[in-house]
């Protein structure tokens, strides 16, 4: 079976030309845990997601994923082990939301896990809220509702990490809430779930793990309370803020300092 | 979905079957029924009743006709699929063969082979060079228009012109430097003719757009992830680097091997693979399937029109699908300006 560790990435680093994107990044994430990636515009986090994925090869360092160097897994077998949403999720042609969920499941395609597809996908569409326009013509549907169902996409891959490029970035309020209640469960049934945001409560109230990107570095890893700090977060972020505690989880909640005047 | 398919796939075949029938039965020696199916027997090598008491009747067929239709059953297939795969690679229901000038990088390789001593190899040597002209033509149309895994309209189609610019200067060139003999070869075939088509050609064009058509419709489950985007496409297990390689030589095989018997015929794999997917959607088993028997139904009618049209008289073939594919092209564009403010 898997080992207990998805991803240990060490040093790594990646440069283009002399911009230098990544640099000396080292973390470690368990299966059962959320890790949240957070930082500013152009802190790396996209290409840090981009390494874990495969998609992206350091410059420095290396990325274990179950134990085997990312870049010696074939396509098809990291397409077993791992599903990405990308921020971006156009479809060129006018497939149905139902169409693009189907096709998470093709890297099953020809093993016994494949009897399970149509399970897979209804559950994947109700677990997104996406039922009322799965049926639609992908490219007739709003950015939220695309959202959702490239989602759906990802949980019908049904594999044990989950990458997740910004999956909050269209949605409203109760639908932010929804996907990262989603990753709880999926963490709860033992995946390892690493996700982009920028919103930094709802990071500290559903994240196990935050990692804080900035220029390409990694200036705190932790559990929220230990990576949000005040002080940190204003170097960061470049604005005051106030670092409130939620009355109902004791979660950090993070809240710029505002002035009417 | 499921009868609805049903429905459209046999509309698809009775039109190709009509096709057949119509083209078998009608032209320049009128032909029974019975005659025809004798004929046939005949030839299959079974002495029967019906067959014709002229023999020259019976091998005008087989010689002439049958031939002929075969072909243009097998260049419409061609044709259309290609425009089905080339969308799918450049993820735009606007790339064909025809438009980007895929068609006219073939026709420069043939042309030169035609001009510069052909004879020598005879069809084989034509059809190679027309697929070095279709695979230079693709690659450089691929490289220039797209960018960050995505293509364009406007960069599509503004490579287009120049790929097919450049191409038609290469068959001035060609014209300009070729005897009399085999310019006014090259200018008939130019604008695209099944007559005279044997059946060494049929052999050729069959050896080559069988496989092809095949290998096609087995990567038709990884066109449908393509449109997803080229990395989600490759987090889903499809190899893209792989698959595009093989999907260019697949359509420069299939365009130059159609071009290098029946000329330049355009649009059949944008009119085709369109109406396929606005009736059966966009998955790509049943579009590359529909556009197959869509594509060799529309050559087998269009040859038809070709050449029982004006009595004694053979149209270029190539001028009457374009003289239906160009105002569809205006149609399409104008419809999706309307829907989705064009396509950027």
């Amino acid at each position: 079976m898997t080992a207990s560790v998805a991803y240990r990435a060490s040093g790594v680093g990646y440069q283009v030309g002399a911009a230098e994107i990544l640099r000396d990044v080292s973390l470690e994430l368990g299966y059962g845990r959320v890790l949240a990636l957070v930082g500013p515009n152009g802190a790396g986090k996209s290409t840090l997601l981009g390494v874990l994925a495969g998609d992206v090869v350091p410059t420095d360092g290396s990325v274990v994923l179950d134990g085997r160097a990312v870049d010696e897994w074939s396509v098809r077998d990291l397409a077993r082990q791992r599903a990405v949403l990308l921020q971006s999720n156009a479809v060129a042609f006018s497939f149905t939301g139902r169409q693009v969920v189907e096709m998470g499941r093709a890297p099953w395609l020809g093993t016994p896990r494949a009897d399970d597809d149509e399970n897979a996908i209804e559950a994947a569409i109700a677990e997104t809220d996406a039922t009322a326009f799965a049926d639609r013509a992908f490219p007739t549907l709003s950015g939220g509702e695309r959202a959702r169902i490239s989602l759906a996409r990802v949980l019908a891959q049904d594999t044990p990490v989950l990458l997740l490029d910004e999956p909050t970035a269209a949605l409203d309020l109760g639908h932010q809430e929804d996907v990262l209640r989603v990753a709880r469960r999926l963490a709860a049934r033992g995946r390892a779930v690493v996700t982009v945001l920028h919103d930094l409560s709802l990071a500290a109230a559903y994240a196990d793990d935050l990692a804080m990107l900035d220029h390409g570095r990694l200036v705190a890893h932790g559990s929220p309370a230990e990576v949000l700090t005040a002080d940190r977060v204003e170097e960061v972020y470049r604005t005051a803020v106030r670092i409130l505690s939620d009355p109902d989880t004791g979660r950090p909640i993070v809240l710029p300092r505002r002035s009417l005047a | 979905m499921r009868t609805r398919r049903t429905i459209v796939f046999t509309v698809l075949v009775a039109v190709l079957v009509g096709g057949i029938l119509a083209s078998l039965a009608l032209g320049q020696l009128p032909v029974t029924p019975q005659q025809l199916v004798g004929a046939i027997l005949q030839g299959l090598g079974i002495d029967n009743a019906w067959a014709p008491d002229d023999p020259t009747l019976t091998d005008a067929l087989w010689r002439v006709r049958f031939s002929r239709i075969t072909i243009s059953i097998l260049v419409g297939a061609l044709l259309s699929v290609a425009g089905a795969i080339m969308q799918a690679i450049f993820g735009n229901p606007l790339a064909e063969p025809g438009v980007v000038g895929v068609s006219s990088g073939a026709a420069v390789g043939a042309a030169a082979a035609i001009a510069f001593g052909a004879g020598a190899f005879g069809g084989w040597s034509v059809a190679a060079a027309a697929f070095i002209g279709a695979l230079v033509a693709i690659v450089v149309v691929y490289l220039t228009a797209r960018s960050k895994g995505r293509t364009e309209v406007v960069t599509l189609l503004l490579t287009g012109i120049a790929v097919n610019a450049f191409a038609g200067a290469g068959l001035a060139l060609v014209l300009f430097m070729s005897n009399t003999a085999s310019r006014e070869q090259i200018i008939f075939w130019q604008l695209g003719s099944l007559n005279g088509s044997r059946w060494i050609d049929v052999l050729i064009v069959l050896a080559v757009g069988l496989p092809t058509l095949i290998v096609g419709l087995c990567l038709a489950r990884r066109y449908d992830l393509l449109s997803l985007g080229e990395r989600t496409a490759s987090h889903l297990g499809v190899r893209v680097e792989r698959l595009r390689i093989v999907s260019i030589i697949l359509v420069a095989l299939m365009t130059g091997v159609a071009v290098a018997f029946v000329g330049i015929i355009a649009f059949v794999g944008l009119v085709i693979p369109h109406l396929v997917r606005m009736m059966l959607g966009p998955g790509h088993r049943t579009l590359i399937i529909g556009s197959l028997i869509g594509g060799a139904g529309l050559m087998v009618w269009a040859d038809l029109v070709a050449r029982t049209a004006v009595p004694l008289a053979d149209l270029p073939i190539g001028m009457l699908t374009s003289l239906i594919g160009g105002p569809f092209f205006f149609w399409l564009i104008r419809r999706n300006r309307a829907k989705a403010g064009g396509w950027a």
